[in-house]
């Protein structure tokens, strides 16, 4: 039998939740007995090679390139997972939600104290992805089937729901298993 | 604040026995002296009363016609309800907002003029309305409203704000010198009860008298007469329950908060018929054995005022009000007059309660009921206007003659307030029992497609519905009827409907505060072309949500334009959906999400292009 | 069986309740847990956040405010309440501005606790990411309004427990918000840090300073066992 294709990225997040990934320490042998991984900071594809079984997605979307790169998720996967609270709720990012977009922009590139900007503008290179209005959680912007809270989740959270589901058993997790925090 | 500002503060509190719970009497009238309630003032309101200054701060936060900061000489507040939108309402304030060179909800740098709108002043008969300080001024046209600021510029005279903005005086009572309003009364078609021909003052009372208060009960039980509000509960049973609950003190409050977006009835029934009310209020008083009536009257009709209180007045000359009246030893009973200030919740019973004491309009956990501890902790019994006009001329005529009018089950004419598609617009006193579709004929109405029946909290029913009867057990409904015609958005129309309700909403529960918003967000997405099928599911799941939970009625309603649209025109959101691929969501609009960044960077996405609003 | 106690049934397990207690009260006492939020033993009953929603006879009510009665059929813990709760909860992640992961009340929230019990893992409504205030003007204690969920127990507790006014609420609807009895903020008021109404905030809007964090995440209130476990007993064999 074909081994499950899974992908992973970081929209805005802080890879603390591939970190916790990391964190099923031994388990991980068994993991890539069970999976072959797609598109992933693991490997560094740039790009989804193909279909794929399951997305694992961290972070919400700051800016145009993460909904891109979310609705590429989206297209290419069969399941697709919202990994942490940033993804789920914008998370710590979110926080600028509450100010107007033009005191961000201010702040980043004309007015903040380490800022050097001889123009005086904000810049309009195509390097630097525009934001959005706000930080939108996954769930705003395109249909997740999971959500796996935690900042970040456990690993034995992460375990548990991959292994479920690679198994094809219903992702029930225990009590102790999802936290918010 | 000056010694004599201070002064008038403390001389409004002492003129009320620095009572906490005249608190909302008070502030008015600070209100009406500065045209605000700063903070110092509140501090001073609060040492006087001896209350914590965040209660009154709060009292004053919960109202609309209450502010904590300065507005303008002359505050305009339009009336923006979906009706007088309909009518044009929108091309009025945009008029407003050219000549004074401000938008709504600011004051001009002269601190001359302010511009504020209104949820429902009750005028949808004569709509755009609008109230200038406390004069109606009803039929306002774009061009109408233009000559009326530069009148008011030119003459900058503001104490005769009547005479600058009034040329005409309405019909009936409306020019009446204690009235002078513009206001018409649009009478259309009175009926046996309430606008049949005037009968004597006291007629009604000289039969309660002669029958003991339990008698006058079994009166209104025999007509069979039931709470003219919406809601239908028998009043011979509330006023039992009421009676039975004991103690030595009880009240009646007349409840003229008519708020319910369409419904004017009340307007013209205070005009035409106060004796009427305050003769059933009497009836109230001697079968209740309350000493005092209450008469809530809703702060957007306080130009009724004096008028009020002059046939209190006349009635307390006659006897008909004081002591002893008529000659029956024992019997006192008197009304007065409580102010709203501009809050649809209080029309919900409860709130209205909280509202006289003095505090913010929430609604009162329930049991206890208002018939078991109603206002100051007494048994009170809450009846509506026209309510109250039934049980005088029931006790006039007797409960055989009331009932031999309507079907058995709803006895008794009801009155109609009609607005909206039709070329006839205005009161309409019909039996019960009439189907929609006779009174669609009487009005005159413009092809009708939709009516909304009982105004926001009621339903939307379509031409499938037009064979049905008015009456409790049918079409139950306050009487407000808004008719919508052909080429009318109905989807439109209920989210205008829900903005009203989240305006409203008083906040204290969770369904009721962020449900509302949730539902009106989504409606907003929708109508933008923003919308898919699923979401439709997750309106009605919502709105089912909001309306078990919610904690009062308001609540409970709140959600009825969509789960009445969705039953009844569900189609017309259908028209409105896309079909998103890819596991894309309709309610992320890309477009929106770059819109400012775009602004501010001056450069277009490099991943999405601009899709011209089609997708 | 003495003829004063009002005997009912939630779900079907038979309940005694005292006079004068509510369905809340006299469940608890019988080890059924009614999910609550704006209630706290010892407070007026407010009936505000409405997680307490249960059917009485078939109608909806708020159990904390709903009193006992003979022969009442409550439903408690059936699909469709739960079903309600869940969206009552959700509504009040998405109202506020709740960073659990870096919130002092993080394992010990009611609401979060909540959240945890009725298996929440992301709200089905969006995040409204509204504006809300602190007030750190108090030397011991602040209030950040972004987790406040307007349940009002400091309100009633500042009354009802510590015989002061320090809370109130301001403002109608989508505006309402916690108040408090000075122009300047909580540093001007009689508020204390020993005020029992700091202790009443489910969430971690109103905290103390410099004590936060004390318990190590796996040993807090609610890091084991979800909310309600203590109350909950098995029905009692007929």
């Amino acid at each position: 039998m074909a081994k499950a294709k899974v992908a992973t990225t970081s929209l805005c997040g802080c890879f603390g939740c591939h970190m916790s990934l990391l964190d099923i320490d031994e388990r991980i042998l068994e993991l890539i007995e069970l999976v072959d991984f797609d598109r992933s900071p693991i490997n560094d594809f740039k790009e989804i090679q193909g279909p794929v079984d399951i997305g694992l997605i961290e972070g919400g979307c700051a800016n145009e390139e993460n909904v891109k790169v979310l609705q590429e998720f989206r297209r290419h996967c069969k399941v697709l997972i919202s990994v942490g609270d940033c993804a789920i709720n914008g998370g710590i990012p979110a926080m600028r939600n509450m100010v107007p977009l033009a005191e961000c922009y201010e702040e980043a590139f004309l007015k903040g104290p380490t800022v050097v900007n001889p123009s005086g503008k904000v810049p309009d290179d195509e390097e630097i992805p525009l934001l959005l209005d706000k930080v939108y959680p996954a769930h705003e912007v395109v249909k997740m089937d999971y959500h796996l809270p935690g900042c970040p989740p456990s690993a034995d959270t992460l375990w548990a729901a991959l292994t479920a589901l690679l198994t094809g058993k219903p992702v029930d997790l225990p009590y102790e298993l999802v936290k918010y925090d | 604040m000056s010694p004599e500002s201070a002064a008038f503060v403390t001389g409004v509190c002492e003129a009320l026995d620095n009572d906490p719970t005249r608190l909302l009497d008070i502030l008015l009238e600070v209100e009406a002296q500065f045209g605000h309630v700063g903070g110092e003032v509140m501090d001073l309101i609060a040492e006087t009363l001896k209350v914590p200054r965040v209660q009154v701060e709060g009292v004053v936060s919960f109202y609309a016609f209450l502010h904590s900061e300065p507005r303008g000489k002359v505050v305009i507040r339009l009336c923006n309800d979906v009706i007088d939108r309909l009518r044009g309402a929108d091309r009025v304030a945009e008029a407003l907002e050219d000549e004074l060179g401000i938008h709504f909800g600011e004051t001009t740098p002269d601190g001359l003029f302010s511009l504020e709108h209104a949820s429902c002043i009750g005028m949808t008969d004569q709509s755009p309305a609008a109230l200038v300080n406390d004069v109606v001024v009803p039929s306002l046209g774009s061009s109408k409203a233009r000559r009326g600021i530069q009148v008011l510029k030119e003459k900058g005279d503001f104490d005769e704000l009547q005479k600058l903005l009034i040329r005409d005086h309405g019909d009936g009572n409306n020019a009446h010198p204690l009235v002078r309003s513009a206001v018409r009364n649009n009478l259309r078609q009175p009926g046996a009860v309430i606008f049949g021909p005037k009968t004597k003052p006291g007629a009604a009372l000289e039969r309660a008298l002669a029958m003991s208060p339990a008698e006058v009960i079994r009166e209104l039980k025999t007509a069979r007469l039931r709470g003219r509000g919406g809601a239908g509960f028998p009043t011979g049973m509330k006023w039992e329950f009421t009676r039975a609950a004991g103690g030595d003190e009880r009240y009646l409050i007349c409840n003229a908060d008519e708020g319910e977006p369409g419904t004017f009835k009340d307007r013209v029934i205070l005009t035409e018929r106060p004796d009427l009310v305050f003769e059933g209020m009497t009836v109230g008083g001697y079968a209740l054995g309350a000493r005092q009536g209450i008469l809530y009257l809703r702060g957007e009709y306080a130009y009724l005022r004096p008028l009020l209180e002059h046939v209190l007045e006349e009635r307390r000359a006659s006897g008909l009000l004081g002591h002893d009246i008529q000659g029956k030893p024992g019997f006192d009973f008197d009304i007065r007059i409580q102010m709203g200030a501009g809050a649809y919740i209080c029309g919900e019973e409860t709130a209205l309660i909280s509202s006289m004491e003095g505090k913010r309009g929430d609604p009162k956990t329930r049991p206890p009921f208002p018939a078991q501890e109603g206002y100051l902790g007494k048994p009170t019994s809450v009846n509506n206007v026209e309510t109250l006009c039934c049980v005088a001329r029931i006790l006039e005529m007797g409960s055989g003659w009331f009932s031999s009018m309507g079907t058995p089950a709803s006895t008794g004419t009801k009155l109609l307030s009609i607005s909206g598609d039709c070329s006839r617009h205005g009161i309409y006193e019909v039996p019960f029992g009439i189907t929609l579709r006779e009174v669609l004929e009487m009005c005159f109405a413009d092809e009708p497609f939709a009516v909304q029946i009982g105004g926001p909290s009621g339903q939307m029913v379509g031409m499938e519905a037009f064979d049905r009867k008015i009456c409790f057990d049918d079409l139950a409904t306050g009487g407000a009827l808004m008719i919508l015609g052909a080429g009318r958005n109905v989807v439109e129309i209920a989210a205008e409907q829900l903005r009203f309700f989240v305006h409203e909403s008083c906040g204290y529960c969770t369904p009721c505060r962020v449900g509302n918003v949730l539902l009106l967000e989504r409606l907003e997405q929708i109508l933008a072309g923003n919308g898919e099928a699923a979401d439709l599911d997750y309106l009605e799941q919502l709105a089912r949500s909001v309306k078990t939970t919610s904690r009062c009625g308001l609540g409970q309603s709140s959600p009825r334009p969509v789960l009445s649209t969705l039953e009844n025109f569900r189609e017309e959101y259908e028209k409105l959906l896309i079909e998103p691929v890819d596991g894309q969501l309709a309610s992320f609009d890309i477009n929106t999400a770059l819109g400012p960044a775009k602004a501010l960077t001056g450069r277009d996405s490099v991943h999405f292009e601009q899709q011209g609003g089609e997708r | 069986m003495s003829d004063r106690r009002i005997a009912f049934t939630i779900d079907g397990r038979k309940i005694e309740a005292r006079a004068g207690q509510t369905v809340l009260e006299a469940a608890e006492e019988a080890g059924v847990y009614v999910p609550r939020l704006c209630w706290m033993k010892g407070l007026t009953p407010a009936g505000a956040c409405r997680v307490c929603t249960v059917r009485v006879n078939g109608r909806p009510q708020s159990a904390c405010t709903q009193p006992a009665a003979p022969g009442m059929i409550v439903e408690n813990d059936t699909e469709e309440l739960r079903e309600l709760r869940r969206d009552v909860i959700d509504m009040l992640f998405v109202e506020g501005n709740h960073f659990c992961m870096f919130c002092e009340k993080s394992g010990a929230c009611e609401l979060q606790a909540l959240a945890y019990r009725f298996g929440i893992a992301a709200p089905k409504y969006p995040f409204m990411f509204p504006r809300r205030e602190l007030d750190a003007s108090h030397p011991d204690i602040f209030i950040d309004r972004n987790r406040c969920i307007l349940c009002g127990r400091c309100v009633r507790a500042s009354q009802e427990l510590d015989g002061k006014h320090v809370f109130d609420f301001v403002g109608r609807g989508r505006d309402k918000r916690i108040a408090v009895d000075a122009e300047a903020g909580l540093g001007d008021t009689d508020c204390a840090a020993t005020d029992r109404a700091i202790d009443a905030c489910p969430t971690g809007s109103l905290l103390r300073k410099r004590v936060g964090f004390a318990v190590p995440v796996g040993r807090r209130e609610f890091d084991r066992q979800p909310i309600g476990s203590d109350i909950e007993r098995p029905a009692a064999a007929e």
